[in-house]
């Protein structure tokens, strides 16, 4: 369901890295605001979910009444939401694991897959779906543990998908907002992330596909 | 490189006769791996990171929405009262924690002690605190934290040992305030005094910056750094006395991007309900309606003590430099 309202772009500073991305957004010469209560949502094309600990992400969202909104408003085609590591895992469907998730993205993310901070590393990786390279940061990050047909792999670390899309929805396992070109924030403003999914690809926009867009067991 | 050999290449402080300390192999940039260390700290934002000594504890502190646990032996406010040599926890007090809970597990280590940081980053804990509420291992010379894998926190007092720590590799600093007292006033002006501090640096002209490096007691080349950038290349959390919802929405407003509690969970009424209640205030710490509920579902606080009853050479702050 594209939504064609000029963009108001949130960044959910309960807890969690919210500035880095305020200031990705501002290199776009995009004012975001921060979001910590029911009223910060009014007016919002987009909201961000960024990386901290997701257990503390969703108990705060419990706690202030936020979470049930979040997903409404997602699915009344009014909230593109973008979900980098803790902010991923809640975008995706539940593995049986705390915390509970959205279940809005159609893969399941599995928390702390790497291992603990002594795993964490960074490399430069191809974005083919955004057709880009950029130096990707995974801090205890998740993994990509399965990927249903209404969600698309955007980029790959081996074998294990890093970026995926759905409608209205990005979900990154590593960390864009910690890299110097903000163009993953500049691809979750685009209109054309409210297009439909269907079989792992993106249907309004099939030159845009990556090459693995079928990626997932 | 497979994790393993990464952690036995890590023998990094070991000098061999007359040579240089090797670096942990690594296939990153001290550039990437400082990034990376940072980028931890910087997750960890708008948290609350709890002091806890037993699994139970950390359960405790996971399900009110700690963002971190830190494992210790004893919280300050016992150290204190109970005296003695502290040193880092115990091994099976380190493992019951890590495995209690999912969310990252800190550790204190000795100052200057950094065989006792081996052990942590050989643990695998996800940060290990270098820390004056230990006894001081070695009263002249601070951990070299760029031969770890694992992230420091350091404590600091002022702006010249904030970048002294800096530089030493520290990817996060926190304040020291008077651990275990239970009173913020200290944290309030270690953090009111970095800023002011840093105001100086920033309206400093070109040719003043050697002599605020000479002030500071700092490098030269991050002085230079932080007056370019305006900012600190780190983190700056709070710790040292906090014990209510209010003394954390207190030490949020001045600037500090997270905050430890240490005795102030443990040491109060009831240790669930204080941890979520100040969980609660320090995300929403601009609302005073957040504050009224979260001081209404709060235990009582720690009796604690006024700084001011601390003789001189109990205080823990004047430990490190």
């Amino acid at each position: 369901m594209p939504d064609d309202r000029a963009p108001v772009v949130g960044v959910l500073a309960l807890q969690g890295a919210s500035t880095a991305h305020l200031t990705a957004f501002e290199k776009l010469g995009v004012k975001a605001r921060s979001v910590r209560s029911r009223e910060g949502l009014e007016e919002l094309t987009h909201l961000v979910l960024p990386g901290g600990e997701s257990t503390t992400i969703h108990h705060l969202l419990e706690l202030f009444d936020l979470r049930q909104e979040i997903i409404d408003r997602h699915q009344a085609g009014r909230l593109a939401l973008f979900g980098t590591c803790a902010g991923a895992i809640l975008l995706g469907g539940d593995d049986g694991q705390a915390p509970p998730r959205f279940g809005l993205l159609d893969a399941v993310l599995e928390r702390n897959a790497y291992g603990r901070q002594i795993d964490s590393f960074s490399r430069v990786l191809p974005l083919p779906g955004l057709g880009i390279e950029l130096r990707c940061v995974f801090i205890r990050a998740p993994k990509v543990r399965r990927v249903g047909p209404r969600a698309c792999v955007l980029a790959c670390d081996g074998d294990d998908p890093i970026l995926v899309q759905g409608p209205g929805l990005l979900a990154a396992t590593f960390h864009p907002e910690l890299a110097e070109d903000p163009m993953v924030h500049s691809y979750f403003l685009r209109p054309a992330l409210w297009g439909e999914v269907r079989d792992g690809s993106i249907e309004k926009e099939p030159s845009e596909l990556g090459p693995q867009a079928a990626v997932g067991t | 490189m497979a994790k393993d050999d990464a952690v036995k290449a890590n023998g990094g402080s070991e000098t061999v006769a007359g040579g240089e300390p090797t670096r942990f192999s690594s296939a990153l940039t001290p550039e990437a791996d400082f990034e990376i260390k940072v980028g931890l700290a910087r997750m960890l934002q708008g948290g609350v990171i709890m002091d806890v000594t037993t699994a139970e504890e950390a359960r405790i502190a996971e399900d009110a929405g700690a963002v971190a646990v830190m494992a210790l032996e004893r919280v300050p406010a016992d150290i204190r009262k109970e005296g003695g040599v502290a040193r880092m926890a115990s091994v099976e007090r380190i493992v019951s924690i890590q495995e209690a809970v999912t969310i990252p597990t800190m550790a204190k280590a000795r100052i200057g002690h950094f065989q006792e940081a081996r052990v942590l980053e050989e643990l695998a804990v996800d940060f290990i605190d270098e820390s004056e509420v230990l006894t001081p291992a070695d009263n002249e010379h601070h951990i070299d934290k760029t031969l770890f894998r694992v992230p420091f926190v350091c404590g600091a007092r002022n702006l010249g040992e904030v970048l002294r720590r800096i530089s030493e590799g520290a990817a996060l600093i926190r304040t020291k305030g008077e651990a275990g007292t239970g009173d913020v006033s200290e944290a309030v002006r270690h953090l009111r005094l970095i800023h002011r501090e840093l105001g100086a640096l920033r309206a400093a002209r070109r040719e003043e910056l050697l002599a605020q490096a000479k002030h500071l007691s700092a490098p030269f080349d991050l002085v230079r750094q932080v007056w370019e950038q305006g900012k600190l290349p780190v983190p700056n959390f709070a710790a040292g006395g906090v014990a209510t919802p209010s003394d954390a929405a207190l030490v949020m407003s001045l600037g500090a991007e997270s905050v430890f509690v240490g005795s102030g969970i443990f040491k109060s009424d009831d240790p669930a309900r204080t941890a979520a209640a100040i969980v609660k205030a320090t995300a929403r710490y601009q609302e005073p309606s957040i504050l009224v509920e979260a001081s209404r579902e709060a235990g009582a606080a720690m009796k604690g003590m006024a700084v001011d009853q601390v003789a001189p050479d109990a205080q823990l702050q004047t430990r490190g430099w």
